[in-house]
């Protein structure tokens, strides 16, 4: 085969991704992750109407430690898909294209993202429940 | 000088002038589920320890009756419209890929049907 000196595209197994490429690939899986809580959402409210014997055991696995840590991380998984969604339409507008704030974008959406699951979850305790 | 021939043309193949629409409307549908995803955080995150009465008064409070059912429009829309990009660049076997996303198309519309009688019943029925 002939070799030659043309630059070659970033190739996945040996490219360091920048943080932002890692996160757009996480915005894919976590967008077909949250699809899949859709489907277990649309299961609750169906046993919720129901009844409480079918709604039974969707509440034995929610207050299951196992359970917990299920929805926990299905709820940083919406807002971590949430921050960088709102990235996406800040790029809709043609900014936030430069390399500095792209890095800097990134970390926001990090943190914000850890922020608004853990103010969530620690609303039970400010608001009772 | 256009370097394109008349042949995709004459095979009808090229833009079938529907992607903006698909484009803007997950934009749409992203907006809209801004509010509407931290609010129902906020709902998610006291459903363990909850009981059936609970879950059952928390949906049928009027707002959250409203806001739940504009919530599963939009996530199913969403959801559908973003998994079709999905599906589209790792199929590429033109029949698996046009069967998948009508039958997923076809799962959100009756998942958001289930959804939306389900709520409605709670909220009316209780």
């Amino acid at each position: 085969m002939a070799t030659s000196n043309r630059p070659l595209s970033p190739h996945l197994q040996v490219y360091r991704l920048p943080l932002t490429g890692v996160i757009s690939i996480c915005h894919r899986m976590t967008g077909v992750i949250l699809a899949v809580g859709v489907v277990f959402f649309v299961g609750l409210l169906s046993a919720v109407a129901s009844g409480p014997d079918s709604f039974a055991p969707i509440q034995a696995f929610l207050d299951s430690l196992f359970g917990r840590v299920v929805l926990f991380l299905w709820s940083y998984t919406l807002f971590f898909h949430l921050c960088h969604g709102i990235r996406h339409l800040l790029w809709d507008t043609g900014h936030g294209f430069d390399k500095e704030t792209m890095d800097k974008l990134a970390l926001l959406e990090l943190v914000a993202s850890v922020g608004i699951t853990l103010l969530v979850w620690s609303s039970r305790w400010i608001f009772g429940g | 000088m256009a370097f394109r021939t008349p042949l995709a043309k004459a095979r009808g193949l090229g833009s079938a002038k529907a992607g903006f629409h698909h484009w803007w409307l997950q934009r749409v549908t992203a907006v809209a589920l801004i509010p509407l995803t931290v609010w129902f955080g906020f709902g998610i995150a006291v459903l363990p320890g909850a009981g059936y009465s609970d879950v059952v008064a928390w949906i049928g409070a009027p707002l959250n009756t409203v806001l739940l059912i504009s919530l599963i429009i939009a996530t199913c829309y969403h959801a559908a419209l973003g998994l079709q990009v999905v599906v589209e660049d790792y199929v590429h076997t033109e029949w698996v890929k046009i069967a998948t996303i009508m039958a997923m198309n076809l799962f959100f519309i009756l998942i958001s049907l289930a959804a939306l009688y389900a709520t409605l019943r709670i909220a009316l029925v209780g």
